[in-house]
């Protein structure tokens, strides 16, 4: 399982690291750290745009972790 | 905050719009406003010439013809070759004269981060203002330029435009609001606006804000960069874009046909977006062919105006 930390990090750097660890292809589940609501969102499509699901999203400290798999 | 008035203000603080106007005499209204901003895009030249279109129009979304300018500029001299403020202010000089409008003077200061924009000074008949919340119900809305600069400079952000589409959207922000209004001056508009930082959702709101009206979308229509609700889709949506469709989550309903990222992309933050003008029914297509045989072809009718006490922006 890969973590992508793109917590601190402002749009559209989130969504850059978490489309380059699905096109990287390692691991079939990948956990992606965000801490704000418009990177969360903005995971959450540009995982979808790669047909892959969002299976989970929970809080976690000032932020979110995202879980992401790919179909 | 108590605003002492004055009978010859026609619009000011306490019914903000786009540019507040001052009565001269009956036959003629002073218009003025002020923007400025951070630069949008790299290109110093291409900067001042969005600046200056952005800060133009909001004289033309009140129904004026804008006649002088005045540059505002914060500039880190320290940090940051001269040459780029030169290009910045040429760019904003080249627009407005494009614009038929005479620069005037200006002010600097210096500041570590570079910001730059214009105060524009207009003119308009008194009885011709044209404010936001003036909806009549029957009215036909027209949307002159495609929205989604905002998601688009996102993406360009990432380094995932091209250069082909930097430029369609440079062009875009940078081009002038001035036919669109010339042409409305000619027909029976009813309100005007430009679309900006809230989007096309954020816009609609406050026109129809307090006003017993309504509007229904058509988001087929509305004029869309393709571009845009591709780099939507795919996340690279601005915060502005999240926080305008929350702020006005009460007051607008999407059919569940709408998909999400047509609904991103109508509340896209706009830099230098077009005019959303309310025109009468019977001239709303005599107006859009007007608009669109002037080359203003992204011109789109994209909705309507109804009595509605709950106000909403419904969307299908």
């Amino acid at each position: 399982m890969t973590t992508v930390d793109a917590r601190g990090l402002s749009c559209p750097q989130p969504v850059i690291l978490t489309l380059d660890e699905i096109k990287k292809g390692n691991d079939r589940e990948i956990i992606v750290l965000v801490d704000t609501d418009t990177s969360k969102e903005n995971v959450m499509r540009a995982a979808g745009s790669q047909d892959c699901q969002v299976k989970d999203v929970s809080p976690e400290g000032e932020g979110y972790r995202i879980v992401i798999e790919k179909a | 905050m108590n605003i002492p008035g004055n009978e010859n203000v026609i619009v000011g603080l306490e019914r903000a719009d786009d540019a507040g106007v001052y009565k001269i005499s009956d036959e003629l209204a002073l218009i003025q406003t002020v923007d400025f901003f951070t630069p949008i895009v790299d290109d110093p030249y291409s900067f001042g010439q969005i600046a200056a279109a952005n800060a133009l129009s909001d004289v033309y979304a009140m129904g004026g013809i804008p006649k002088t300018a005045m540059n505002l500029v914060a500039f880190p001299i320290k940090t940051m070759d001269i040459s780029v403020l030169r290009q910045i202010i040429q760019g904003g000089i080249d627009k407005l004269n494009e614009a038929g409008v005479v620069l005037i003077g200006g002010h600097s200061v210096e500041d570590k981060e570079l910001k730059y924009g214009l105060s524009v000074t207009g003119f308009v008949h008194p009885a011709k203002v044209l404010v936001k919340k003036n909806l009549h119900p029957g009215d036909r809305l027209i949307l002159t330029k495609p929205l989604g600069t905002g998601i688009v400079n996102t993406a360009v952000k990432a380094g995932l435009a091209s250069a082909e589409l930097i430029e369609k959207v440079t062009g875009l922000m940078a081009s002038l609001n001035r036919e669109a209004a010339e042409i409305m001056s000619r027909f029976r508009v009813s309100a005007c606006t430009d679309i900006t930082g809230f989007g096309l959702i954020g816009h609609l709101a406050e026109m129809v804000c307090g006003t017993g009206r309504g509007v229904r979308i058509f988001s087929g229509k509305v004029p869309m960069m393709p571009e845009a609700l591709e780099y939507a889709s795919m996340g690279f949506i601005p915060a502005g874009a999240y926080r305008n469709k929350e702020f006005r989550e009460n007051m607008t309903v999407f059919a569940d046909t709408v998909p999400r990222s047509v609904q991103d992309v109508m509340a896209d933050p706009q830099t230098s977006g077009g005019l959303l003008i309310s025109v009468s029914g019977e001239q709303a297509a005599s107006f859009l062919t007007a608009l669109q045989d002037a080359g203003i072809r992204d011109a789109a009718e994209i909705g309507e105006v109804q009595e509605e006490a709950e106000e909403k922006i419904r969307v299908r």
